[in-house]
């Protein structure tokens, strides 16, 4: 007797793409009108009572790159969430994968691969909205697109742990409120984080999403980063490797009982 | 005799008790270790947003001129929009999706029907209790207000009673919307919509501001309205034109109701 598929991730990746096809609609609102939203009604409308010299450019031009960081940072997150407590808890596909020729690194690889066309596409879609306002000015604007895949495998593996381990879904709004939304607002997206206390402003630098800002603005705008790009993209493969660990963990653990 | 006979009859008779019922059970279930601190914590993210949006964006902004002429810091500017918006989220997340999950899926609503409930009760109940949570959240968010000298005490009262209002008007709308909701996918378009009031209800900038054709559709809407009043407030300002906006909530809160009862009645009694 043989099996026609080889263990591999993409068996998984395809999984999310069929249950994606389904629901598609409402993502497309998620991931591209509602950083547009962003960039309007904060950017443009708040932006207009905001002196450019404060910040040396537009604010349109400031949050722009924030926005779509804390969009992918947004989408990887909840793609981590939901959909992986709903296929241990709820539909208990992972326990269908693994009577498969599947492992926990197939199902936590086809995960991230799945999350990365998510994130990917999403912060392609939202550049060329940037090009469409005239806010993207340096050639090398195209890199926000991979900064945008590092930051999110970087917030996405420790999700997909957290996902794993827990059993219901009251969970994710303790995670949205205390972690996510947290860091969307003082991580610098709206503001520069020299304006925070130091010690919030210590909390920002731990965050990746700080990191991934200052990536998409480098990209963008063409302005240096704090401590140099490859130190951001160091520190996001950092978070994506020790999440990676912990997830290809929990989800063995919670796959062997 | 009393106990067995009489005030069994005598409970049955009122609809409010009924409701209180519907009220008391979802009080039972926040002793759910998840649940409550959900909802506890619930209050936390308009004061989040008052901090990075009114103060971090806010020292960008600098003081802020409004139309009458009067000057006062962004961060008070920006203060009762989010006591507004924490009133419509913390509602909507009640009567809009934990409302749909005991409906459709806990079939926890089949269940009251087959006791003395009516369906309009279940409704009423379900808004009461929205309403007490996101009294909770008005009265921690206004304390912090008045901590941080962005309000008085003497204008949280006011204040208080009109986030009420607020929580009334979308609790009932967004339960007549739950009933309409197909499955979880479309609640997709409620958090867009939600969002998009949340920004453009002049919330960070003042609606006057807007281009025309976005002003005219945004004084259409019911988050504007629930701003207007709670800043009017907050900022001391009273104006006849507060009068309107609160009568347009009262409005919206009989429809949705009437309108929640009634659909509910169709899905659960047909």
């Amino acid at each position: 007797m043989s099996t026609d598929v080889a263990p591999s991730p993409w068996p998984v990746f395809y999984h999310r793409w069929r249950l994606y096809l389904n629901t598609w609609r409402g993502t497309v609102f998620s991931s591209f009108l509602l950083p547009v939203m962003f960039l309007l009604g904060l950017g443009v409308s708040v932006g207009s009572y905001v002196d450019d010299s404060a910040l040396g450019l537009p604010y349109a031009h400031f949050i722009a790159p924030g926005v779509l960081a804390s969009t992918v940072f947004q989408v990887a997150i909840s793609e981590a969430a939901w959909p992986v407590l709903a296929a241990f808890q709820w539909v208990r596909t992972y326990h269908a994968m693994r009577a498969a020729p599947l492992r926990p690194v197939d199902m936590v690889g086809g995960e991230i691969l799945w999350i990365w066309l998510r994130a990917g596409t999403s912060a392609a879609g939202f550049l060329i909205v940037l090009a469409l306002f005239g806010i993207v000015r340096s050639p090398v604007a195209v890199l926000a697109v991979p900064a945008a895949l590092l930051l999110a495998a970087a917030s996405c593996a420790p999700v997909l742990a957290y996902s794993a381990s827990i059993r219901r879904d009251g969970w994710f709004a303790l995670l949205f409120r205390f972690g996510v939304i947290p860091m969307t607002l003082f991580a610098g997206v709206f503001f520069p984080v020299e304006q925070l206390p130091l010690a919030a402003r210590w909390l920002a630098y731990v965050s990746p999403l700080w990191h991934g800002v200052e990536l998409s603005r480098a990209a963008t705008l063409g302005l240096p980063t704090a401590i140099g790009w490859l130190g951001h993209a160091a520190y996001l493969v950092l978070w994506a490797g020790a999440g990676y660990l912990l997830a290809v963990h929990r989800f063995t653990r919670r796959l062997t009982d | 005799m009393v106990t067995t006979l009489v005030a069994p009859r005598l409970m049955r008779r009122s609809f409010l008790y009924r409701a209180a019922s519907v009220t008391a059970r979802n009080l039972v279930a926040t002793r759910h270790s998840g649940y409550l601190l959900v909802v506890i914590s619930g209050f936390l993210e308009p004061v989040l947003y008052l901090f990075s949006i009114g103060f971090g964006v806010g020292a960008l902004v600098g003081d802020f001129h409004l139309a009458d002429g009067r000057v006062i810091s962004y961060a008070a500017f920006v203060a009762p929009a989010m006591l507004a918006a924490s009133a419509m989220n913390g509602a909507l997340s009640e009567t809009g999706y934990n409302f749909f999950a005991r409906l459709k899926w806990e079939k926890l609503y089949d269940a009251m029907v087959a006791t003395p409930l009516r369906p309009f009760e279940v409704a009423l109940g379900e808004l009461l209790w929205a309403l007490a949570r996101g009294l909770i959240y008005a009265v921690a968010f206004l304390s912090i207000m008045i901590a941080l000298d962005l309000t008085t005490v003497w204008w949280a009262l006011p204040a208080l009673v009109g986030s009420a209002l607020v929580g009334l008007a979308f609790g009932a709308l967004g339960m007549a919307v739950a009933t309409y909701m197909r499955s979880w996918q479309d609640f997709d378009y409620l958090s867009v919509a939600t969002f998009a009031l949340f920004l453009f209800s002049g919330t960070f900038t003042p609606a006057d501001a807007y281009p025309e054709v976005l002003r005219v559709v945004v004084t259409l809407t019911p988050l504007y309205h629930g701003v207007e009043l709670l800043r009017g407030f907050t900022t001391g300002a009273l104006s006849l034109a507060m009068v309107g906006h609160a009568l347009y909530l009262a409005a919206l809160a009989v429809v949705g109701l009437t309108v929640a009862g009634r659909r509910m009645d169709r899905l659960l009694c047909q």
